[in-house]
């Protein structure tokens, strides 16, 4: 790889130890994909995650002195002093979150701890290079913005921001943003939770860009939030074209750059329910114990949809919802908060749905929208029955799902 | 096939030996078992069956990435990464994870490869030198 004088000034440590392995990391990455030189970024987004490989690289470039050159948003971890304060996590899993927080605070990180960066505070411009890791920012930075980032790692996003520069290669170039599975769409979508079930067809639709024809002409900011989000989860996709939707496919003869198709997909409603019941949700018909929203973070438009199903009632198990600290704080000054506390339920901000502080609802069941929600957290025993976004807060006023 | 020695592209660098599992489907290391290496993914190609020190030859990684390189991590913790990764459709997160943890990579392999290939036969991945020699 050619590098500028500059940038081999850093690799010689010039910049500082922590400069010179980000970059060696990022060089490792570049051959791989055969990257001719580096090119400078103007955003990062850091898909944080207070887990214990998270926080191992980040005190480790904390201690090789490393810093931001840009100057990144980050993903939640848990919000510590709401979490402290309800006695919901023990002094080592308190003790994690502050060292993370207090690493990337050293790091020079923009301390957001939101997962859609993207809706508000991290939005790039259309051909603007980033580098964006988490899944649902990087396909909608792509797609929806029309920015150009690769499928980001959260470490090798870090060390993009602490070098300033990612490698040239695959969604930077404009060959490598053509679409190659045509994706044929009957199923009808009903609502945003629609496209949950749709992103969650990874496995069906195969690797590569998928063109999505059949979805209509406007698909709401939540509904490629959650069709991004699931491509991630049930496979690795950095960018998808929805025909007529995106700004790279107006035709379809250009969300393909006039190729043909290497192959085509057809979803129907079957397939749509077929991966709910025998795959991602535990069966319904069912008592619940606790309702959680928000992976990822919820938009102020569902909160605002919400309290409005909310006012004046009463919830039968504890209500989560995860948002961001601007969404809490704008549906606090909008009553918003307060009709929801009324209820019994909460808005949390800075906290994602695979932390510690859940622990609680460990062998329990739950309800949530998000599949990615139920995948994760798996690992930490708890278990979810998946439902559009009505029959969730149904489910949690009677506590009990269909 | 015992000796036979077939060309692939280094990913991430390092020499690994192991006994060959094989997934058709990419696989999210963090849905797997650290103590066993066990993957516990619903529905999985390989559900049950353990990844732990093996050459696993399959399509990619795939889902999270926050979690990926963590699930590598944890299996490091205890010893139980993989020995090598043979890989079909690199992404960043993935490659990223091998390269910062020092686990041995490559792709691009002859294709003759996967036509002799099966679980259970012993491999060196030689990223370096861009080899894997079938062993047993």
């Amino acid at each position: 790889m050619e590098l500028t004088s500059d940038l081999k000034d850093m690799e010689k440590g010039k910049y500082g130890e922590g400069a010179a392995l980000a970059l060696k990391v990022q060089i490792g990455i570049g051959e791989c994909f055969d990257a001719p030189r580096m090119v400078p970024i103007t955003n990062a987004h850091v898909a944080l995650s207070n887990q214990e490989m998270d926080l191992w690289f980040a005190e480790k470039m904390v201690k090789l002195g490393a810093k931001t050159k840009i100057p990144p948003t980050v993903n939640p971890g848990f919000c510590l002093p709401y979490f402290s304060a309800k006695n919901m996590v023990t002094s080592e899993e308190a003790d994690h979150m502050k060292r993370t927080h207090e690493a990337y605070r050293a790091l020079g990180c923009r301390l957001t701890y939101n997962c859609t960066p993207y809706m508000d505070t991290n939005v790039p411009f259309p051909n603007e290079i980033v580098a964006f890791s988490e899944s649902s920012a990087t396909p909608f930075v792509n797609s929806v913005w029309g920015a150009r980032s690769n499928r980001e790692s959260a470490q090798s996003a870090l060390c993009a921001a602490i070098t300033g520069v990612v490698p040239e290669y695959g969604l930077l170039l404009d060959e490598n943003r053509k679409g190659n599975i045509l994706v044929k769409v009957e199923a009808e979508m009903k609502s945003d939770f629609s496209y949950n079930l749709l992103g969650y067809m990874g496995r069906k639709i195969g690797p590569g860009i998928p063109v999505f024809v059949g979805l209509g002409s406007y698909l709401s900011p939540e509904a490629h939030r959650n069709l991004g989000a699931e491509l991630n989860t049930s496979g690795a996709y950095a960018m998808y074209h929805v025909v007529g939707v995106t700004p790279e496919a107006p035709t379809l003869e250009a969300a393909f750059g006039g190729r043909e198709p290497e192959r085509t997909v057809t979803i129907t409603e079957e397939d749509l329910a077929r991966v709910l019941e025998t795959e991602i949700s535990d069966p319904g018909n069912r008592d619940i114990d606790f309702a959680l929203f928000g992976c990822p973070h919820t938009s102020i438009r569902e909160v605002r949809y919400m309290a409005e199903r909310l006012q004046g009632k009463k919830l039968a198990v504890p209500f989560w919802v995860m948002t961001s600290s601007l969404t809490k704080s704008s549906a606090e000054k909008m009553g918003l908060l307060k009709i929801i506390q009324d209820a019994g339920g909460d808005l949390v901000e800075d906290t994602c749905s695979d932390q510690p502080c859940w622990h609680l609802y460990k062998g329990r069941v739950g309800v949530t929208e998000s599949p990615k929600c139920a995948y994760y957290p798996r690992k930490r025993g708890l278990e979810f029955v998946i439902r559009d976004l009505d029959t969730c807060i149904d489910a949690a006023l009677k506590g009990r799902v269909k | 096939m015992s000796g036979k020695v077939f060309s692939c592209h280094k990913i991430s660098e390092g020499v690994g030996e192991g006994e060959v599992i094989i997934s058709r489907d990419e696989i999210m290391f963090y849905l797997v078992r650290p103590e066993t290496g066990e993957v516990l993914e619903k529905a999985h190609d390989i559900e049950g069956k353990s990844v732990a020190k093996k050459a696993i030859v399959f399509p990619g990684g795939k889902g999270s990435s926050v979690v990926q390189s963590d699930g590598l991590f944890q299996l490091m913790l205890q010893h139980n990464q993989p020995a090598a990764m043979i890989i079909q459709y690199p992404e960043t997160v993935l490659v990223a994870g091998a390269i910062i943890m020092e686990i041995p990579m490559v792709d691009k392999v002859d294709p003759e490869f996967y036509k002799v290939v099966k679980n259970g036969d012993r491999v060196k991945v030689d990223a370096n030198a861009g080899t894997i020699t079938i062993l047993n």
